[in-house]
């Protein structure tokens, strides 16, 4: 049998969810064989390959290279997961949507700041005005919320994605920690 | 002999299954008792019933409404559906939209892993809310000595409002505004810790079924509610 593709993500979040992915501990060791990790924060691929099986992905969209990013690993990826709850709700990025984005730029590079005041104009991609879930822009095929999602529950998306079936976390899974 | 009638006993059928009802009793309580479970998310055993939450909803066999359980009378004869795929999709629309209304942000909330509104999204299976989030401002309200209210939490249940009067008998809490604007209050609005009748007495925080009404210096998950109530209300039901 074919290895399956999989790839992870790290996009407006705090890494948590690849610290849990890890956290699988010695049943990666399982998983590794059937598994080829095309692309992800933990291998060395610069570029995101075509025909992925299965993208796991951290965090909220909130600037604009994140949306040209998810919707390029949507055109590549037969399932996409939105892993752990900046990808599924907004979660903590999501906690500036209540101001205008100008005054959180503000409040993060001027008042606060003690040397070189003022928001960054290049090398880093610019904010969007309100932080999204992952579905408000693409199709999501697996929600998997959590803060961070537990090992155990990673590890049983794994195993049912590498059995040929698209996880059932209906009631196995809760929005936080 | 009029006082028989409290002794009556009515038949009828909620999921199919024959069940029996006394005088007065609701839905909810006949369905509890016969081990069905309704999802509910104002109702607290032990105070008065209002039906704002609406998860019981059930069918009627011959009523084309939907009706609250937990404020409907049980009677002779009725075909109650409580549990069927489209009562399970309007509950999860309802939590949905109390998801979207306020900041639930569970990852950094006191209550997490003792909120009922985190519990009852698992256990519906809503595992993401496909209504966009209205991230609506709200205030918390530190001033008082030993509770903080996050109406960034609130869920409109109301069951602090109700305690506070029902048992309490301060009615400091009541509510204000209609609709997405409504917010709870404590006396005419003013601070919490400014309110004249308000006993301290710390019910409203422990009938909280969200992290809405929390005591001061719990971090993420620590807020755990005692459950005195039901026993408050049974002691001072013998006393009278």
């Amino acid at each position: 049998m074919d290895k399956a593709r999989i790839a992870t993500l790290w996009l407006d979040g705090c890494s948590g969810c690849h610290m849990s992915l890890l956290d699988i501990d010695e049943r990666l060791l399982e998983i590794a064989g059937s598994i080829e990790l095309v692309f992800s924060p933990i291998v060395d691929a610069k570029q995101f390959p075509d025909n992925v099986d299965l993208t796991l992905v951290e965090g909220a969209l909130a600037n604009e290279e994140d949306l040209e990013k998810i919707k390029m690993v949507r055109g590549r990826t037969k399932l996409l997961a939105a892993l752990g709850d900046c990808a599924v709700t907004g979660n903590v990025p999501a906690m500036r949507n209540n101001f205008v984005l100008a005054d959180v730029l503000r409040r993060g590079y001027v008042d606060n700041a003690t040397a070189n005041p003022g928001p960054p104009d290049h090398e880093v991609p610019r904010l969007e005005p309100k932080v999204i879930p992952l579905h408000e822009l693409v199709p999501v095929d697996v929600f998997v919320p959590g803060c961070p999602p537990s090992a155990d529950l990673i590890h049983f998306v794994l195993s049912e994605v590498l059995a040929g079936r698209i996880p059932d976390l209906s009631t196995r899974s809760h929005f936080g920690n | 002999m009029p006082e028989l009638n409290q002794y009556q006993v009515k038949t009828l059928k909620i999921d199919g299954k024959e069940v029996c009802a006394s005088e007065h009793q609701t839905i909810l309580e006949v369905a509890r008792e016969n081990g069905i479970d309704i999802p509910t998310l104002c109702h607290f055993s032990g105070l008065k019933g209002i039906g704002a939450c609406r998860l019981c909803l059930v069918e009627v066999k011959g009523n084309n409404k939907l009706l609250p359980a937990c404020v409907t009378q049980a009677q002779e004869g009725m075909d109650i559906t409580a549990h069927s795929p489209q009562l399970l999709e309007y509950r999860k629309l309802i939590i949905e939209l109390l998801l979207t209304e306020r900041n639930h942000v569970c990852a950094v909330c006191v209550s997490a892993g003792h909120c009922e509104l985190q519990a009852l999204a698992q256990k519906l299976g809503v595992n993401h809310v496909t209504l966009p989030y209205l991230h609506v401002k709200c205030t918390t309200d530190g001033s008082h000595r030993r509770f903080i209210a996050d109406h960034n939490r609130c869920v409109l249940c109301t069951r602090c409002m109700r305690v506070c009067d029902e048992i309490e008998g301060a009615h400091t809490w009541d509510i204000t505004g209609r609709g997405i604007s409504a917010r709870m209050i404590t006396d005419l609005g003013e601070p919490w810790g400014k309110s004249e009748s308000c006993t301290n007495c710390g019910k409203c925080v422990s009938v909280c079924p969200v992290g809405a009404l929390v005591e001061k210096g719990r971090a993420v998950a620590e807020m755990t509610k005692p459950n005195f109530l039901p026993y408050l209300i049974q002691m001072r039901g013998k006393a009278q």
